[in-house]
């Protein structure tokens, strides 16, 4: 049984020679392959005495057993090695940045008009919009502003040549609304506007909401709850301090003019609330009944709010925009900060 | 309104700071532009007077002065400034503090010292040191009448701020000094004292007649004559200041007190020389073409609807906006006719901006100056002019045209309307206490009150303009906010309507940048864009740039992306949505739209991405990437004509018969035009036309395998994809499930005028796995229709 023992410590060698899985192949078929060198031991053992015969296979069976045990440990351990080598072969610098088209983005007034509008819409209202290029009755005679009213100097209003106009406020889409659809009434309508105006503070084109509240019981007081819910809502902070002024829109009455507290200084006093603590954001009151004849609601049934409001000014609070032009400037490096 | 905050409190006691009384006046409706003080917090500075004047020893440009102080001793002062002898000058003793103009900067304070040597004992101060004038200036002059070692403050009334007051255009009444005093008295509850205005008494009878042709524009003229009076008298300083701290210039005594009365009372008036008018004063709309020059030397043509008041013979001034120069006081008028009218305020509403004039009186007048203010201010005018110029009074003339002129009538106030408007209940004696303080007269009756409002308050007229009032002085901050229970409305959206968000949000994850340009746009690039469209042009634009409303999204957009090019930002993606504004057949249309415009390399710069410029496909992709919402729709692309795109590179997208849409690259001559820089592609979407979609309908999956044949096309180079696939969906094969081209190629082992397209078509039946010759057949089938239609053939 010397050869049998032989055989094994060769191929224990050549075992442990083998680097990879067709080496370790290679022992496998020159041992114990049909034509291998145990197998041949196995085909040899007719010319043994027949009483030897048995035990000898025995021999021969437990040393193939064996070395098939020893190739398949030896495949497995060179398995792992392959694998981790393969690994380390694919292995990446993944502090490489990925693939990627160049980051897009929402401009900052949409973010915010989108912003203002989920909050608006969980309170119920609808989103209306309206025409443009507009005419005088929309944009002034409904809202109860008469020709040459004083009132109409502050809009400084783009004209056409058959006396359209650009509308100055997102306003005339109240009156729109009130015309096709009947109280009870929730709507915001945001929108471009424009006026014939401009310098650092002013473009001659702007964005704004419009809001109008209508049903049979609706006060001031509702006025002050809705709009203070929105900007704390706005801005994030439940404690924002809001001021309710008196003002003047002959399409209001009660009007208001609203400021809320500086969100930059806290109220402390800053340059962009020039040093006064509060903010004016938007105008607002109780819809003048005047403007319910021009729609033929009743206004002995129905009274309403109404509000508007810059997006461009919220939006220029709520990034800390210091300049308007920046905002219609359209620079990409501008743009691309609001990804 | 510019007022000094000294000047109110003559008329109304209050014990409020400043600071107090601005926030009352903001709170109740009120805003100010500006609370300014009339000069900076200097102290110690005091009248002196220049006793003599030497050269300094060692330096030209210094003088060095001897001044009294009013004390037994003279001041030695060395200064740069030029000064005369006797002059009074503000002299800025030792130990004064001046501050800055800038306040970052420190205080000077003035000490002892010596200048090149010579002794000087303080500062003479120019006007911007002491905070009450420009740089340049020179020394702050001094009144003669001043007494010599007096504080400055005193002297000149100088601890006193401008409160620069933005009444809004229902509050007239708030124009004058007398106003706000009035309504400070409501607000912070103040006693208010009546300026008594005392008749004068008459040195003569003669008078003038006075006509009102034009009644219902003008409804009470008051008109007086004054003698012999001395226009060449000095102002005193107290008008002049008060004037000045309202932002108004001395400019002789008639005039300076007609404007100083329609400050303090808030009726324009107006002095004519009376020598030159003739026969009397008839009031009266202009004569179609009628010539005035005004006090400001310009002649203005009138026209019909515009009033003016005239003499027998001409026009002699703008009624209610400014007077005529032939008629004005001069240094020589002897003789003057004072003027005191009440003008419709709708009826003189716009005249002032027809002829580009706006002056304090027509501010005035367009708002509402009461009709009750004629008497008094002519009696107060005549007061101060007697005062100051001399001159004997005439009695006046009062025409009215309304015997109701000075009535009010009355208006029902149900109290209930408090709480249908404000949502709280304000006690009964508390609703009357404001309006009576306001001036109304009240009365209460079974359900509320008759109210009859004050002569002077115009805005008061409706049950509304009542609740409006009250809540003013109750305190907006008085009524609570509410947030109502509301009912609940589940906001309408509908799953078939492409949301625009989407959209949006679809070109944002592929790299564009939304922008928002301008509706208006230069007419030149109109033109280059839409060379067929009419143009809407602006009849007022801001300037020729912004003058013409874009007809597409690209007149906007294209500039913006060329703008970022030139500024080193060479890959730019945009879009934008807005309305666009078309002149069709059927009249104006404003048509929301969905644009793009890409340039430059497909992907930003990086380590690992293709480096190449953006083509048609890529712009075709994003814009399929939008249709794709549009679910259930079919889109077409037809090889466009538009005059601004490229004619072998772009497309118009038809859907149910209609373009909906168009892109490709921006013509290479409109490029040119254009002066771009780079190669633009661009796309445009109407938005209402990509709006629906589909409602997804799940069909059942085959469980039985797929096969694929891939087909490589030989055709001639000018046959497009889209009548392959035509071809191909006509022939209606159920089992193809799918279809699409993998390769296009062109070049070596293909002939010039041909192209090799490969399809790859996968089929499938729903019941049993295909068997090989029935694909066989199908694609026998194809080839054969594909020949026919195309002149295809195998490769």
């Amino acid at each position: 049984m010397d050869k049998l023992t032989e055989l094994m410590q060769q191929a224990q060698q050549q075992l442990d020679a083998a680097t990879n899985l067709t080496e370790l192949d290679d022992v496998r078929v020159h041992y114990l392959g049909k034509k291998g060198l145990i197998t041949g031991q196995l085909k040899q053992l007719g010319q043994l005495p027949a009483e030897q015969r048995r035990e000898a296979g025995q021999e021969i069976n437990k040393a193939k057993q064996a070395l098939s045990e020893l190739i398949n440990t030896k495949k497995e351990s060179l398995e792992v090695e392959a694998l981790n080598q393969r690994l380390q072969n694919e292995s990446l610098d993944i502090s490489l940045p990925g693939r990627k088209m160049g980051e897009g983005s929402l401009h900052p007034v949409t973010r915010t008009a989108k912003r203002i509008e989920e909050i608006f819409m969980q309170l119920g209202f609808g989103v209306e919009v309206g025409p443009e290029i507009e005419d005088d009755y929309h944009n002034f005679t409904a809202l109860n502003i008469p020709d040459h009213h004083p009132s109409r100097a502050s809009h400084d209003t783009f004209y056409f040549g058959d006396g359209t106009l650009l509308r100055t406020h997102t306003s005339p889409v109240q009156i729109r609304t009130m015309e096709n659809q009947e109280p009870p009434l929730r709507i915001i309508a945001p929108g471009r506007v424009y006026r014939c105006d401009s310098d650092v503070t002013h473009s001659p084109m702007f964005h704004q909401v419009e809001g109008l509240m209508v049903d049979k019981d609706v006060t001031f007081s509702d006025l002050k709850g809705i709009l203070e819910a929105f900007f704390k809502a706005f801005f994030e902070v439940e404690d924002l301090p809001t001021r309710f002024r008196p003002h003047y829109f002959p399409f209001t009455e009660p009007s208001a003019e609203t400021d809320i507290q500086c969100v930059l200084c806290q109220g402390k006093g800053c340059r962009v609330c020039g040093n006064t603590g509060w903010i004016e954001v938007m105008g607002c009151g109780m819809v003048n009944p005047e403007v319910f004849r021009h729609v033929g609601i009743d206004p002995e049934v129905y009274t309403g709010f109404a509000f508007g409001f810059g997006i461009d000014r919220l939006a220029m609070l709520r990034y800390g925009i210091d300049d308007l032009r920046k905002l219609f400037d359209n620079d990409v490096r501008f743009l691309k900060q609001f990804a | 309104m510019k007022v000094s905050e000294n000047w109110l409190r003559e008329w109304v006691e209050l014990d409020a700071t400043t600071d107090e009384v601005a926030h009352q006046l903001i709170m109740a409706g009120t805003e100010l532009d500006g609370i300014d003080p009339v000069a900076s917090a200097f102290t110690d500075v005091r009248v002196g007077q220049i006793k003599s004047i030497e050269q300094h020893p060692d330096a030209d440009r210094l003088r060095v002065c001897q001044v009294n102080i009013g004390s037994d001793e003279l001041l030695q002062i060395v200064t740069n400034a030029t000064v005369v002898l006797e002059q009074k000058v503000p002299v800025a003793m030792i130990g004064a503090i001046l501050p800055s103009a800038d306040a970052n900067e420190k205080p000077l304070k003035i000490k002892k010292g010596k200048l090149r040597g010579v002794l000087s004992q303080g500062m003479f101060c120019g006007s911007e040191t002491l905070g009450m004038g420009e740089a340049g200036e020179g020394l702050l002059p001094i009144p003669d009448s001043a007494e010599l070692g007096k504080n400055l403050r005193e002297v000149l009334d100088l601890d006193d701020v401008v409160l620069d007051l933005d009444a809004t255009p229902n509050r007239a009444d708030l124009l004058c000094v007398a106003g706000v005093a009035r309504e400070l008295g409501v607000i912070m509850q103040a006693p208010v004292t009546e300026v008594s205005v005392k008749a004068a008494s008459l040195d003569h009878e003669q008078s003038f007649p006075v006509k009102i042709t034009a009644d219902d524009l003008c409804q009470r003229y008051v008109g007086r004559i004054i003698n012999n009076l001395d226009v060449k008298a000095k102002t005193p300083d107290w008008i002049v200041e008060k004037l000045q701290r309202s932002g108004i210039r001395s400019l002789g005594p008639v005039v300076d007190i007609t404007n100083y009365v329609m400050l303090e009372l808030g009726q324009p008036m107006h002095g004519f020389d009376f020598d030159k008018l003739s026969g009397g004063i008839d009031v009266r709309n202009a004569v179609e073409g009628e010539k005035l020059t005004l006090l400001d030397g310009k002649e203005i043509l009138l026209s019909a609807d515009t009033m003016v008041i005239a003499d027998e013979e001409k026009a002699l001034a703008l009624a209610g906006i400014m007077g005529g120069e032939d008629s004005s006081v001069t240094d020589d008028t002897q003789n003057i006719y004072l003027e005191s009218a009440y003008f419709v305020p709708e009826k003189i509403m716009g005249k002032s901006r027809k002829y580009g004039l706006h002056t304090d009186s027509s501010h005035r007048f367009e708002r509402g100056v009461s009709p009750d203010l004629q008497v008094k201010a002519i009696e107060r005018a005549s007061e101060l002019i007697t005062e100051i110029c001399g001159g004997e009074v005439g009695p006046f003339n009062d025409v009215s045209t309304r015997d109701d002129l000075q009535q009010r009538d009355a208006v029902h106030f149900e109290r209930r309307r408090i709480k249908r408007h404000l949502g709280i209940e304000i006690d009964d004696t508390r609703v009357e206490d404001i309006l009576t303080r306001l001036g109304c007269n009240v009365e209460t009756t079974e359900n509320g009150w008759n109210i009859t409002p004050p002569v002077f308050r115009f805005d008061l007229a409706t049950p509304e303009d009542f609740v409006e009032e009250v809540a003013r002085i109750y305190g907006y901050d008085n009524i609570p906010a509410r947030l109502r229970p509301m009912e609940p409305r589940i906001a309408r959206k509908e799953e078939t309507l492409v949301d625009e968000n989407t959209l949006r949000n679809i070109l944002v994850n592929r790299g564009y940048q939304e922008a928002i340009t301008y509706s208006f746009v230069p007419p030149e690039v109109e033109s280059l864009l839409s060379p067929d469209q009419e143009q809407i042009a602006l009849s007022n634009p801001i300037s020729e740039e912004l003058s013409i409303m874009r007809s597409t999204l690209w007149s906007g957009l294209i500039p913006a992306l060329d703008k970022n090019v030139k500024r080193q930002q060479p890959r730019v993606r945009f879009f934008e949505t807005g309305l666009s504004f078309l002149k069709t057949s059927e009249g104006l249309t404003q048509r929301k739209k969905l644009a793009g415009a890409i340039t430059g390399n497909v992907y930003s710069e990086q380590w690992n991405a293709e480096s190449r410029s953006v083509d048609f496909f890529d712009l075709k992709g994003d814009v399929e990437a939008l249709l794709e919402e549009a679910t259930g729709q079919t889109f077409e692309f037809v090889k466009s004509d538009h005059s601004a795109l490229h004619p072998g590179q772009s497309t118009n997208i038809i859907s149910d018969n209609q373009v909906v849409g168009v892109c490709g690259a921006l013509h290479p001559a409109v490029e040119k035009k254009l002066d771009l820089d780079q190669q633009v592609f661009v796309f445009e979407l109407d938005m209402d036309n990509i709006s629906h979609k589909k409602l997804p309908e799940y069909t059942k999956l085959s469980p039985y395998p797929s096969v694929r044949r891939d087909l490589a096309l030989l055709v001639n180079k000018d046959v497009e994809y889209s009548t392959i696939a035509k071809v191909l969906n006509s022939l209606n094969i159920q089992q193809i499930v799918d279809s699409f081209v993998f390769d296009v190629y062109s070049g070596e082992n293909v002939d010039s005028g041909q192209k090799s397209l490969a399809l790859g078509l996968i089929f499938q039946d729903f019941s049993r796995t295909l068997e090989e010759q029935e694909i066989s057949a199908h694609v026998e089938k194809i080839m054969e229709a594909l020949n026919n239609h195309t002149g295809a053939v195998l490769r």
